[in-house]
């Protein structure tokens, strides 16, 4: 029976869905940079609790739905 | 508590009508600049997105209160059919007909709004085009029901309203033709066809199709 | 074109390079044997897994997973699936799937019904793209031959999915199978299996697949014999550059790829070779004497990828050449992610720049952060492919990328082309 442990939280972009409108950017600048053509750079590290609303907040105002916010788990 | 006096309801038709107005307009011109895609240090994006919806909130509120206090005021026959149903009034059916049209516009835009999650990128874009349309109506409306279009002070507040809403859109469209779309808006090829074409793939319209999500044993959405 | 055989004859088996025919049923089962199912379908398709699974195979589409490890998913999938037999072969220096379904479309086809067994699949289709009317001709004929000797039990049928590049890869294939417009998906999870309809897909390679048609008849340990540990068995290269066009040879992994270049007509050893498809990576002339298979490929900094092999002449210019694969690759993008979009545009053209011998001090910077940059960020692995060759290129040429930045320009950038570049895709329009 493998054990399952929660790392944490990470933001992930789809890049189908995404259209560089950039809110994510602007709002969470700690975890999204741009690149020089507007699209995100997403980084995947596990996001600090305090930090959370202001994830969740860039994840809400993406016009596309694209910034989602994965709960990671890995087994063993 | 209900006003019952119909001059206050009267009142209160006319001035959450002039404000829902004015405040359409405001969300009009906050539309167009957040399109537009500019944004500067102090005037970033995602806020002019943000004020656009909060604005439009507030609109939609006064044009609530403009609807319902017109339907409540017995001095004038106007019906809970007729503000949705166009030109179905008895008073004044066409300038009330317009008011229901840009009601219906504007009640489905929000709608698809609020649902924006549910419903895919180009059903939600080609609903929110209706709100172009739904300006125009409105102001018609107001010059031409009721009692305070020919007046001064409504025409100079048409025309102020008028000036904004033109010059912001004649600013989008020359912004457009000087540097394209500012960025993103890449759709995915309509068709893959074959064989590949002489002229590099270049970017095409955007494709409303919804992400579909695979299921996954590892990492999973949080679900909202 | 041409198909010759060098030892070992495995696939290749019958197959001539004088002969152009194609290997009927009854030369098949001559060359071959039958393909013997015993105890029924169900206990054979267990063995089948078994064997292939002791075999060590490796899918021979460029990715190079164990065969049978997608099969246990599949077999326990809740509705029967469907096993999809990957013909488009979009890679433009590959020409080995083309040539076992014209010669010897029978071995792929059994090895089809025995993964077909193996998974319980419930149908069986051969995706050939819409322009390969030969291919299509060889395996409808071969099908015919089947079904009037009562040999497939399975419903089998030939689809037309349109041949560019991605559409050859598995998610993108499942998608137009579909009824979608054949893009690449975002997986997430590749232990989830594919889904075309509602039921659960298996893409396999053509070649795989002949490789499976053989193992079923002579098992694991006979596939065993050739080959390395990691990397058992024979593969099939497509061998390019010598001047008298394309060779698909059989070679044992683990030769070396020196020996294969000799093989392929290489009179004179290139002086790079590029190995693994246009999505793959170089190897430095010092290096050709690499055992081909994936292990000791790596160790070097290459990748095996599918079985391709180009010749770069001393008189081309590596940088400019892969500028060309650059710019054809940013053309096969299917357009739906945005660092792919720009990125693969913005680095061909600095490639392009940076061969045609401009003086730019920024040049190596610039694009190895726009390589960066693209790294990963799309929903498939097509811009990962160009930044591993870019990688590879401005590694293996540093010296000849240094002093086109310096602005010293060599001809190669204005010799022709060595790399098959499909027609109307190369901006100087003269691929061989």
């Amino acid at each position: 029976m493998t054990v399952r442990r929660r790392i944490g939280l990470s933001l992930r972009v789809d890049p189908v869905a995404c259209d560089a409108y950039g809110y994510c950017a602007e709002l969470f600048p700690e975890r999204v940079t741009v690149d020089e053509w507007g699209y995100p750079i997403v980084d995947g590290t596990p996001v600090e609790p305090e930090l959370a609303d202001l994830a969740a907040r860039a994840v809400a105002d993406c016009p596309r739905r694209a910034l989602r916010l994965y709960e990671v788990v890995v087994d063993g | 508590m209900l006003a019952t006096s119909s001059t206050t309801l009267w009142y209160s038709t006319r001035a959450t009508g002039i404000v829902a107005l004015v405040l359409l307009t405001a969300t009009m011109v906050l539309g167009i600049l957040t399109a537009g895609r500019l944004r500067t240090r102090s005037w970033p994006a995602f806020a002019q997105a943000d004020l656009h919806k909060r604005v439009s909130v507030l609109a939609m509120v006064f044009l609530g209160i403009h609807v319902v206090t017109a339907v409540l005021d017995t001095y004038v026959n106007i019906g809970w059919a007729s503000i949705v149903v166009p030109f179905a009034s008895s008073y004044q059916p066409f300038w009330t007909g317009l008011g229901a049209v840009g009601l219906d516009l504007l009640v489905a835009v929000a709608v698809s709004s609020a649902w924006r999650g549910h419903i895919s990128a180009r059903a939600w874009r080609t609903i929110h085009w209706l709100a172009y349309g739904s300006w125009p109506v409105a102001m018609a409306h107001s010059l031409g029901e009721g009692t305070d279009g020919p007046t001064v002070w409504m025409g100079i507040l048409a025309g102020v309203c008028g000036l904004a809403v033109a010059g912001t859109l004649s600013w989008r469209v020359l912004d457009y033709r000087r540097h394209g779309r500012r960025a993103g808006q890449v759709g995915a090829l309509t068709r893959v066809v074959s064989p590949p074409p002489a002229r590099p793939a270049s970017p095409g319209r955007p494709d409303g199709r919804r992400v579909r999500s695979h299921g996954v044993t590892r990492v999973h959405e949080v679900s909202r | 074109m041409t198909a010759t055989v060098t030892t070992p004859e495995r696939v290749l088996v019958g197959v001539r390079g004088e002969d152009e025919s194609s290997m009927d049923l009854d030369r098949h089962l001559a060359a071959h044997g039958p393909l013997v199912a015993p105890d029924g379908d169900a206990r054979w398709g267990a063995w089948v897994h078994r064997a292939v699974a002791e075999s060590g195979l490796l899918g021979r589409g460029g990715a190079g997973f164990p065969s049978a490890g997608k099969w246990e998913a599949g077999r326990m999938a809740s509705r029967r699936p469907v096993l999809v037999v990957n013909a488009l072969e979009g890679e433009p220096a590959s020409a080995k799937d083309r040539v076992l379904l014209l010669r010897c479309p029978h071995l792929v086809l059994d090895g089809a019904e025995a993964v077909a067994a193996a998974v319980r699949a419930s149908e069986i289709l051969l995706c050939v793209p819409d322009h390969s009317w030969a291919v299509a001709a060889s395996l409808e004929a071969a099908l015919t031959e089947r079904r009037r000797a009562g040999l497939s039990g399975r419903r089998v049928a030939v689809r037309r999915p349109p041949g560019r590049y991605v559409t050859g890869e598995e998610s993108a294939l499942t998608d137009w199978l579909g009824g979608g417009p054949g893009r690449p998906m975002m997986r997430m999870d590749k232990s989830v299996p594919l889904r075309m309809a509602r039921r659960a897909a298996l893409v396999h390679n053509v070649e795989t697949l002949a490789h499976v048609a053989l193992i079923a008849r002579r098992g694991p340990e006979w596939f065993r014999q050739l080959g390395t540990p990691d990397a058992p068995g024979s593969t099939l290269v497509t061998v390019t550059g010598a001047g008298s066009g394309p060779v698909v040879l059989e070679v044992e992994l683990g030769t070396p790829v020196s020996q294969i270049l000799r093989w392929g007509r290489f009179e004179d050893p290139p002086s790079a070779v590029l190995l693994g498809g246009y999505g793959g990576t170089w190897l430095e002339g010092s290096r050709l004497d690499t055992p081909y298979a994936p292990a000791p490929l790596a160790s070097v900094g290459a990748t095996m990828g599918v079985g391709v092999v180009v010749g770069l002449p001393a008189t081309s210019c590596g940088i400019a050449e892969t500028a060309r694969i650059a710019r054809y690759l940013a053309g096969e993008s299917a357009g739906q992610c945005g660092p792919c979009v720009f990125g693969l545009p913005a680095i061909a053209g600095d490639l392009e720049l940076l061969s045609s011998g401009r003086p730019d001090p920024s040049a190596l910077e610039r694009v190895a952060g726009r390589t960066s940059a693209v790294d990963g960020r799309g929903a498939c692995r097509h811009p990962d492919g160009l930044t591993r060759l870019v990688r590879s290129a401005l590694r293996v040429f540093a010296a000849d990328a240094s002093s086109h930045a310096l602005g010293r320009p060599c001809s190669g950038h204005i010799s022709p082309t060595v790399l098959p570049l499909p027609p109307g895709s190369d901006p100087r329009g003269d691929a061989s």
